[in-house]
């Protein structure tokens, strides 16, 4: 690990001005994936500056949405009495991630910029690697890529976004706040991360010293009923080879809305507009499940070792949408 | 930087990269804390911060100053062993003994997590009052908790034995 300076922030504009005044610097959450990259020498910040002191706090606003600060962390987002009740797709997703022990020390911010697990982009001393050295190479595309994307993937980056919290932000549309040197903003979280085209090393739109100060949930009464399903190697502490987050509201068996994000498949939480579009006014029968399936998955593209998770995810999304319906 | 470790207030002048899990075993002299991956992935390190389970491997140490830190060492002793130390030996919950510092650690917390109503993943009810501590529960609970000789059996039965039983 490289050295560097360390700094405590007392509130949000404190923290943008000291990342304004240094250069390399990054905001500390729960370091759970920041001081591993920083061992491994692929983060090399001069400043930390320590944001875990900021907005700890969830709040239900008037109009029923759910503002849940940056620096909560994963565990007491997933506690909270009114994401278990009202958004247990939330609660689920995060308890799908991690262990217990890394869940208490990561925070809501730093969940959001977590970075991929591809083997390639951790092996600073052999691999060739976009994202970690912009030009270089993927040696993911042509090697061992069983854990790597299906969709939206470019020939320049094909790894996946690791979150399972973010899977589900993106089916709750969720609303990324962020402030900066320019002012707070807002950015969808579907649109939050971008897909890795010829930039794969440009991972989320924020700009250069932006933080996120909140998350805000809308008020969605579908998502009473919701759940994350997560098929991994392993029965827990892996991560995710797909993952489905899913909400439905099916009236006389009908499908009245229905919202549905993947994990595991692509550089970004893989919002599933195609399964929505055609679900919606259809009867809720497992077939129709399957044939929504399909059509998302249409233009899926496997490489060498990672086809099996084409039809993976049409099961796991026929699977999650059957067992949410009584 | 000032800790407060077991109940005691320690002073450290360390390097700004240290983790909080060198810090307790090359600076503080508290070995008790084993380091396995020190990369997250094993629970080897697990310590308590103000009641709750961390691995202290990903902890910089600068980030836990004025927290209440405890140790393996500052639960039990060689004479009197807490009760859950009592069951790791009674049922075998052990072989090699380096990853029981961590198991404890992480079962206290997870008892204390239990109780105060926290779900898990395979919890059927996420908005249910009461967690009922069976075996998957047990399971999935401490699977931040690697142990390579493979007492699993020995370290589950320990904790019904301590948590479970006692409440039931
Ligand atoms: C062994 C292991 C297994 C894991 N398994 C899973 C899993 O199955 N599923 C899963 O989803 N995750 C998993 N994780 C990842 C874990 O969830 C993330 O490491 C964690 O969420 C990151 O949060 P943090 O607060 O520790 O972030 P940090 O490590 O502190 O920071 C991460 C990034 O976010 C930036 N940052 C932090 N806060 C802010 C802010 N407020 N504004 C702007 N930037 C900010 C930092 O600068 C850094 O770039 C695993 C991690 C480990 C080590
Ligand atoms: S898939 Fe992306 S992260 Fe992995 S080696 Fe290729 S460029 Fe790097
Ligand atoms: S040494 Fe910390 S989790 Fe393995
Ligand atoms: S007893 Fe040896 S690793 Fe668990």
């Amino acid at each position: 690990m490289e050295s560097f300076t360390f700094a405590r922030a007392a509130d949000a504009r404190e923290a943008i001005a000291l990342a304004s005044s240094r250069s390399e610097t990054r905001y500390l959450g729960g370091g759970t994936n920041l001081v591993d990259l920083m061992r491994e020498t692929i983060e090399r910040p001069r400043t930390l500056i320590d944001v875990t002191g900021l907005a700890n706090e969830i709040a239900v606003r008037g109009d029923g949405a759910v503002v849940i600060g940056a620096a909560v962390t994963n565990t007491a987002l997933a506690e909270h009495r009114h994401i278990r009740t009202l958004y247990p797709v939330l609660s689920r997703a995060i308890l799908a991630g991690a262990s217990a022990q890394i869940r208490n020390m990561a925070t809501v911010g730093g969940n959001l910029l977590q970075r991929t697990r591809c083997y390639y982009f951790y092996d600073n001393e052999a691999a060739a690697c976009n994202k970690r050295a912009p030009g270089s190479g993927c040696d993911a595309r042509d090697g061992f890529n069983r854990i790597h994307a299906i969709l939206g993937a470019s020939p320049a980056c094909v790894a996946t976004h690791p979150s399972d919290m973010c899977v589900a932000l993106s089916a709750l549309d969720a609303i990324v706040h962020v402030d900066g040197p320019n002012g707070p903003r807002t950015i969808p979280m579907t649109d939050f991360h971008r897909l890795p085209e010829d930039r794969p090393d440009i991972e989320t739109m924020l700009e250069t010293g932006e933080l996120i100060t909140a998350i805000e949930l809308p008020a969605a009464a579908i998502a009473r009923r919701s759940t994350y399903r997560k098929v991994r190697d392993r029965a827990s502490y892996a991560f995710a080879l797909v993952s489905v987050a899913a909400a439905i509201d099916v009236q006389d068996g009908v499908v009245a809305d229905v919202r549905l994000a993947l994990g595991g498949v692509a550089h970004k939480p893989w919002r599933a507009h195609q399964v929505e579009r055609l679900l919606v006014g259809q009867p809720a029968t497992h077939a129709a499940f399957r044939v929504a399936a399909e059509a998302e998955l249409a233009d899926a593209v496997p490489l060498r070792d990672n086809a099996f998770k084409i039809e993976l995810a049409r099961r796991t999304i026929a699977a999650t949408l059957a067992d949410l319906v009584p | 930087m000032r800790f407060h470790i077991n109940g005691d207030i320690r002073e450290a002048d360390v390097d700004i990269r240290t983790s909080l899990l060198d810090l307790l075993r090359e600076h503080l002299a508290l070995p008790g804390t084993k380091k396995g991956c020190n990369q997250g992935a094993c629970g080897a390190c697990t310590v308590l911060v103000d009641g709750n389970r961390i691995n202290s491997c990903l902890a910089l140490a600068v980030q836990y100053e004025e927290r209440e830190i405890t140790t393996i060492e500052g639960i039990g002793t060689v004479d009197q062993l807490d009760a859950l130390q009592a069951m790791f030996v009674e049922h075998d919950g052990f072989q090699c003994g380096y990853c029981t510092p961590g198991q404890i650690c992480s079962a206290i917390a997870m008892a204390a997590e239990a109780q105060r109503g926290l779900p898990s993943f395979v919890t059927p009810d996420l908005a249910a009052q009461a967690i009922r501590l069976d075996h998957d529960e047990l399971r999935e609970r401490m699977s931040g908790n690697l142990c390579r000789c493979g007492a699993y059996n020995g370290i589950i039965d320990a904790i019904r034995a301590t948590f479970v039983e006692e409440v039931a």
